[in-house]
């Protein structure tokens, strides 16, 4: 077990507690422990050498290839660590696990260990009674069987819980016996157990351990992908498949509790791949400014693309300071509630909008990355012999599952909203203070002597836009009342603004820690999180006035626009001085500066 | 079989530009970070290798060092090492390379070593000269820049590093082998190998533990005396071959010229 107990901040802190503050509490990358770096930089240099020289294979679905190689990861121990001990584990906690994720590169692969680790094991790790825990961990731990998670079907996606998959107690009552299609399982291939869920009666879906080479279970073809086409994606057909009833995972009729809560830390992990394949890109793109010339120059030396270098530096930073912050709150918290099983549902559902504005928001920056990617290599960017070619069909499936981008944006706004509503976040009792604020534009403007001078402006413009996303949020909240279902433009606006806040909130914390620490990269830091709050201020402001100018009464726009706009202010800086500033030190390091 | 291997800790060469401290006119060793030598790295390999291809042995780490080694020994212990020895005095701050390998001849002397694997320098120093004197102290014949060691019966034969190739050379143990550098791929810690680098045996000395005499070594006991510090001069300019069709065979003619081709 590692040591790596910080103070944990509770769920949706950021948006009610100043940088000044949260910079002592958050984790960041750099507090690390030693044994967190080892075993992060052991499996970035597995991948190193036993996976991406086995590219090709694996994009051609060579039989064989990608499950011997996750089998390999087990042989190292890296699918061993949520596992707990007794069980053949690490228990090394999700913290570990998501910067090994960050580190797997190959999409093709780390969707695969993904199926395996987190949402094909995690659901017996919580919810496995005794006996199931002792049957399929050690095996799971070691890779000697290899998982999967069986919830998607043709008809439900999105709305997964709308599943027509049944399941019916046979008459001796020792099966369950399972009918139903399943459709794009990750894994499916090679599975030996999947965690599949059914409906029992008209009832909510139950979950299922069920092993595949169970008289019944059968699986489709390969489905032909645009991306990350190594992958194992098929149908998983159930006929007639007798399912023991002691296979039963969790209790009946609730798999919703375990589909939702697996989702929210494959999310999370989700979000730490996708820093991971935002750093890679970088790394690439970076490399061949320096080796391509146009008009006589080498292509870094171009304005343009020095922009967007430094552009997918700063938004990877902030992504990846979200991502780990929330990975260290999520494990804080389900160490402190132990081995109680509702306690750590609890403590991940404390931090469902954190997963899911993380997941948003490495999807995103990750997509950015490799357009950008692309379009630094030009027309070899468009050839597939050059990687970042693959780098961007495989990025595009990020956006899509573990609840499509949409989906978390209503997960984010939707669960703030109830949080709010059933008393658990004070942003009822903090409104009228803000709405005060914001009326009489006077804003606290307090980041003093504890943020540093260079990063105050910047500070005092993010506090200034939460000020204004609370305002908004509530006023229009209030106003739409039980009907916001209906208005989902609204909603996503609302999950826009807490995606930015929360990820130059996390920006501006860590290069404020790396200041009051002395870091000697904390000149790059402070550089990356004010371009990364220069970035996200145009776009908080763009979304704060689309919201205002649809859901504001007609004769109060002007008015309501006025208000907010200059409020908010601005957050001035030479942000074309800025990037290249930080593209010459991206150009340097040939990549991810830090 | 009983395999050593004597390890540093050094400012980490990726990542840290070497100073030297104008007044001590040593290496500075402190607030930068610090990582076991990666040509020890291999060093190791090259035992846990011979280790595994003889079967029934086991491969030591032994170090001098600061306190802060303990991370390096940890590091060797999750490379597949079996156990740890480091010594740790204050009196052995300032040390040269004469008591460097006293100190480490000490230990291998309780040890009763069968082989005591050195790379042939450290990247930091780069003196080379601490092997030799573990082998004069330890009465030890010493088998120098090997790219491949084997082991047959009492002897151990390795393939020697040449200028033009290798030379096959042996000896009877025990014997001290010093590893040419870039012979033998790192092997990189596992998971596992860092989990189980916890549970591993990892014994720490003193000087009195060594009965070995504070004056001999450190700066009191040192024979080697830095004395002057400076520039090197700046290389002079190398040859550019422009590319007019026959570039490839100058650049050959060039290499073969010294001989590296
Ligand atoms: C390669 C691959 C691997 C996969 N692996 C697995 C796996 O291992 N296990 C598994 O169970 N599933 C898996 N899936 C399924 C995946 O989780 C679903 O594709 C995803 O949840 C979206 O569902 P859908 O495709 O049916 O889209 P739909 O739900 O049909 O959505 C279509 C569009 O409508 C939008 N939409 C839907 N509802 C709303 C709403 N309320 N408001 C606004 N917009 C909405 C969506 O965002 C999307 O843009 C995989 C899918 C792929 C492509």
């Amino acid at each position: 077990m590692t040591t790596t107990m910080k103070p944990t901040e509770s769920g949706t802190a950021f948006l009610t507690t100043t940088v000044s503050e949260s910079a002592d509490k958050i984790f960041t990358l750099e507090q690390r422990d030693e044994e967190q770096r080892w075993i992060q930089e052991s499996s970035a240099t597995f991948i190193q050498r036993e996976v991406l020289p086995l590219t090709e294979a694996i994009d051609h679905q060579e039989p064989g290839v990608l499950p011997k190689l996750v089998k390999k990861a087990g042989e190292q121990g890296l699918l061993m660590i949520d596992v707990p001990e007794e069980y053949g584990g690490a228990e090394l906690g999700l913290l570990t696990s998501s910067l090994v994720g960050s580190e797997l590169r190959e999409a093709s692969f780390s969707v695969a260990f993904g199926a395996h680790t987190t949402i094909g094991t995690l659901p017996i790790v919580f919810y496995g009674n005794e006996e199931q825990k002792q049957k399929y961990l050690p095996k799971l731990a070691s890779g000697e069987w290899i998982a999967a998670y069986a919830l998607t079907e043709p008809g439900v996606g999105s709305d997964a819980m709308g599943l027509t998959t049944h399941a019916k107690l046979s008459e001796d009552g020792k099966y369950y016996i399972l009918n139903g299609t399943k459709q794009w399982i990750s894994n499916a291939g090679f599975a030996d157990v999947m965690i599949a869920f059914a409906r029992i009666g008209n009832e909510k879906p139950s979950a299922f351990i069920v092993e595949a080479h169970w008289p019944g279970v059968s699986t489709g073809a390969e489905e032909r992908k645009m991306g990350i086409k190594g992958s194992s994606t098929r149908q998983v057909y159930f006929e007639d498949t007798k399912v023991p009833v002691e296979n039963l995972l969790g209790e009946i009729h609730k798999g919703y509790k375990i589909a939702f809560n697996i989702l929210n830390i494959g999310r999370l992990k989700l979000g730490a791949g996708t820093v991971g394949g935002a750093r890679a890109a970088l790394g690439m793109a970076a490399a061949y400014t320096t080796e391509r010339k146009a008009f006589g120059k080498f292509i870094s030396e171009f304005g343009m693309i020095q922009k967007k270098l430094a552009r997918v530096a700063a938004e990877t930073y902030a992504a990846e300071s979200e991502v780990f912050r929330t990975a260290a709150n999520i494990e804080n918290a389900r160490r402190s509630a132990g081995n109680d099983t509702e306690g750590a549902f609890k403590a991940i559902e404390e931090y469902a909008i954190e997963a899911s504005l993380a997941k948003v928001h490495g999807s995103e920056v990750l997509a950015m990355a490799v357009d950008e990617g692309v379009q630094i290599f030009g027309g070899y960017g468009f050839m597939q012999e050059y990687p970042i070619e693959k780098a961007y069909r495989d990025a595009r499936i990020q956006r899509i599952f573990e609840g499509t981008n949409e989906i978390n944006r209503l997960v984010a706004s939707g669960t703030l909203f109830r949080r709010v509503l059933k008393g658990k976040l004070p942003l009822m009792s903090l409104y009228p203070a803000i709405e005060s604020r914001v009326r009489s534009g006077q804003p606290l403007n307090n980041a003093g002597e504890s943020i540093p001078a260079e990063l105050r402006d910047a500070v005092n413009a993010l506090e200034r836009a939460k000020d204004v996303t609370i305002y908004s949020a509530m006023k229009f909240a209030l106003k739409y009342m039980q009907a916001l279902e209906n208005e989902e433009e609204f909603i996503e606006y609302l999950a826009n603004l807490l995606i930015d806040l929360y990820a130059v909130d996390s920006a501006l914390a860590r290069a404020t820690q790396a200041v009051r620490r002395g870091d000697e990269n904390s000149g790059t830091h402070v550089k990356l999180a004010q371009l990364a709050t220069w970035l996200a201020f145009t776009r908080l402001r763009s979304n704060l006035d689309q919201m205002i100018m649809t859901n504001s009464a007609e004769g109060d726009v002007q008015a309501e626009l006025q208000f907010v706009r200059s409020y908010v202010g601005d957050y001035l800086l030479n942000g074309v001085a800025l990037q290249r500033e930080l593209a010459a030190v991206v150009v340097e390091k040939q990549g991810y500066p830090l | 079989m009983k395999i050593y291997v004597c390890v540093k800790q050094i400012p980490d060469p990726n990542t840290v530009v070497s100073k030297l401290d104008p007044n001590t006119k040593r290496l500075v060793r402190s607030g930068v970070s610090l990582v076991l030598d990666p040509g020890d790295e291999s060093t190791i390999s090259a035992a846990i290798k011979l280790r595994d291809t003889v079967g029934n042995s086991e491969v030591v780490a032994v170090s001098m060092g600061p306190a802060s080694a303990q991370e390096a020994m940890r590091r060797a212990l999750a490379m597949g090492v079996d156990r740890a020895i480091l010594v740790t005095d204050p009196a052995l701050a300032g040390s040269d390379a004469l008591g460097t390998a006293r100190v480490l001849a000490a230990i291998l002397q309780k040890e009763s070593p069968d082989l005591v694997f050195c790379s042939t320098e450290s990247t930091d120093g780069y003196t080379g000269m601490v092997p030799g004197g573990i082998a004069e102290f330890l009465n030890l014949p010493q088998l120098t820049f090997a790219r491949e060691i084997n082991v047959e019966g009492a002897k151990a034969i390795i393939k020697r590093v040449t200028l033009t190739g290798y030379q096959t050379v042996e000896c009877p143990l025990p014997a001290v082998v010093t590893i040419a550098s870039g012979s033998f791929e790192a092997i990189y810690p596992t998971m596992k190998g860092i989990m189980s680098a916890k549970k591993k045996p990892f014994t720490q000395l003193t000087l009195a533990d060594l009965a070995i005499d504070p004056s001999q070594v450190g700066e009191a006991g040192a024979r080697e005396h830095v004395a002057t510090i400076g520039k090197a001069e700046a290389r002079a300019a190398g040859q550019i071959i422009k590319d007019d069709g026959n570039s490839a065979q100058a650049i050959a003619d060039f290499l073969q010229r010294y001989q590296l081709l």
